[in-house]
């Protein structure tokens, strides 16, 4: 199996899906979104937020341990995530808006599983 | 042997359908035969109790939903000098005045109650109210909380001791419209998540009218006169929908050792404060 980093940087923020504007977006660097292929670690299902955690390996081969979030429990239900929507070893592609300060660190837009689903991050209403 | 109703009793089924005693302080009882429209005879008297769920409207995170701080003008609150003062000490992580998460004070990030009214103005959920005779309960989702208002006359007591949630009383206005007056709210509670705030002198009038059998309009008025010129609405006919009585309502717990975690995983590093 072959996990690759693959980093996908938007100039500008296409999509229509807002942002997390709930728990605010000072943090993130939302004009970008890196598509990161990695591992399951661990997956917080608690407030104040979700988080999920991975390692994706680099072009060298290093283990990068990232951490990502989403949003609260009672969000993440209604768009059909769960405690059970990851455990540790799972394969994933995670979609985040990554922090300014270049640590690996971001915001979820959407986790693709390897059976092909895809969960959508939080929505702002 | 069937037998057959008589008009004037299918007549009365509306009005017996309406009064319900063992809901709501003080059902009217309908005169016999009176003509109750149908949509009146449907919509329950005196009575706000049930499950009421705002949807996504409550969730609010920049502030309450008639007057978010997103810097437009007609969002303005009208702060006196002192208001302003208190504002800017005020760092919400959220909002156009938002600060990195590992910098904010906001106390419920810290997991401190919500008070009032804020429970009302940020990430209001699923909401139960209950009736009793003397008072009525508001179950709150988030932090998964409640507060008492007082139905039975009684006067504001003077002085009242500060407490995170207030005091309040409660009357019916009319028929449909049950108006909840609440001070002595503890002057650390932020009125809103974008860090509004309040002082000790803070009155809240929140007014819950039964617009339908399914539907329950919220209106939130902030008054508080030194730190406002003048009393601002918070949220306009907030509109809530009728659960099921089988709904069952899940836990929005702001617990410290979650908090410490995410902050230690997400919070910190995102704010160069230390890393994973």
């Amino acid at each position: 199996m072959r996990n690759k980093l693959i980093a996908i940087a938007f100039g500008l923020l296409t999509v229509s899906i807002p942002l997390f504007a709930h728990h605010g977006a000072a943090a993130y660097d939302t004009s970008k979104k890196l598509a990161l292929k990695g591992i399951v670690t661990e997956w917080f299902w608690a407030n104040p937020h979700c988080f999920l955690r991975f390692d994706v390996k680099d072009d060298k081969g290093n283990v990068v341990h990232w951490a990502a979030e989403a949003s609260n429990p009672s969000d993440m239900v209604n768009l059909g995530w769960s405690k059970l929507s990851f455990k540790p070893g799972d394969e994933v592609t995670v979609t985040v808006e990554p922090v300014k300060n270049g640590l690996p660190i971001g915001r979820i837009d959407q986790v693709a599983l390897a059976n092909g689903q895809i969960l959508k991050g939080r929505v702002v209403f | 042997m069937l037998r057959f109703c008589s008009i004037a009793t299918i007549a009365l089924i509306p009005a017996l359908v309406a009064v319900s005693p063992t809901r709501g302080q003080s059902a009217q009882p309908q005169q016999p035969g009176a003509a109750a429209s149908q949509k009146e005879a449907a919509i329950p008297r005196h009575d706000i109790s049930g499950t009421w769920d705002p949807g996504n409207n409550g969730i609010q995170p920049l502030g309450p939903r008639n007057m978010p701080e997103d810097g437009k003008p007609e969002h303005q609150v009208p702060y006196t000098p002192l208001g302003l003062e208190v504002l800017n000490s005020h760092k919400p992580s959220n909002g156009v005045r938002s600060v990195l998460p590992g910098e904010t004070n906001d106390p419920v990030v810290y997991c401190d109650p919500q008070g009032m009214p804020r429970e009302d103005l940020y990430e209001l959920r699923t909401t139960q109210i209950i009736q009793t005779p003397l008072k009525v309960f508001v179950l709150y989702e988030f932090g998964k909380i409640w507060r008492v208002v007082w139905t039975d006359g009684r006067e504001i007591p003077k002085d009242p001791e500060p407490r995170w949630f207030g005091y309040s009383i409660g009357k019916w206005e009319d028929d449909y419209t049950f108006v909840v007056q609440t001070f002595g709210i503890d002057e650390r509670t932020w009125v809103d998540r974008a860090g509004r705030p309040h002082s000790a002198d803070l009155r809240v009038e929140e007014k819950f009218h039964r617009v339908d059998r399914d539907t329950l309009e919220l209106t939130v008025t902030i008054n508080d006169p030194k730190m406002y010129t003048k009393a601002w609405v918070a949220l306009d006919k907030l509109p809530f929908k009728l659960e099921p009585p089988n709904f069952d309502v899940r836990e929005m717990i702001c617990s410290p050792s979650e908090f410490a975690e995410y902050n230690k995983i997400i919070g910190n590093p995102a704010s160069g404060k230390g890393t994973q």
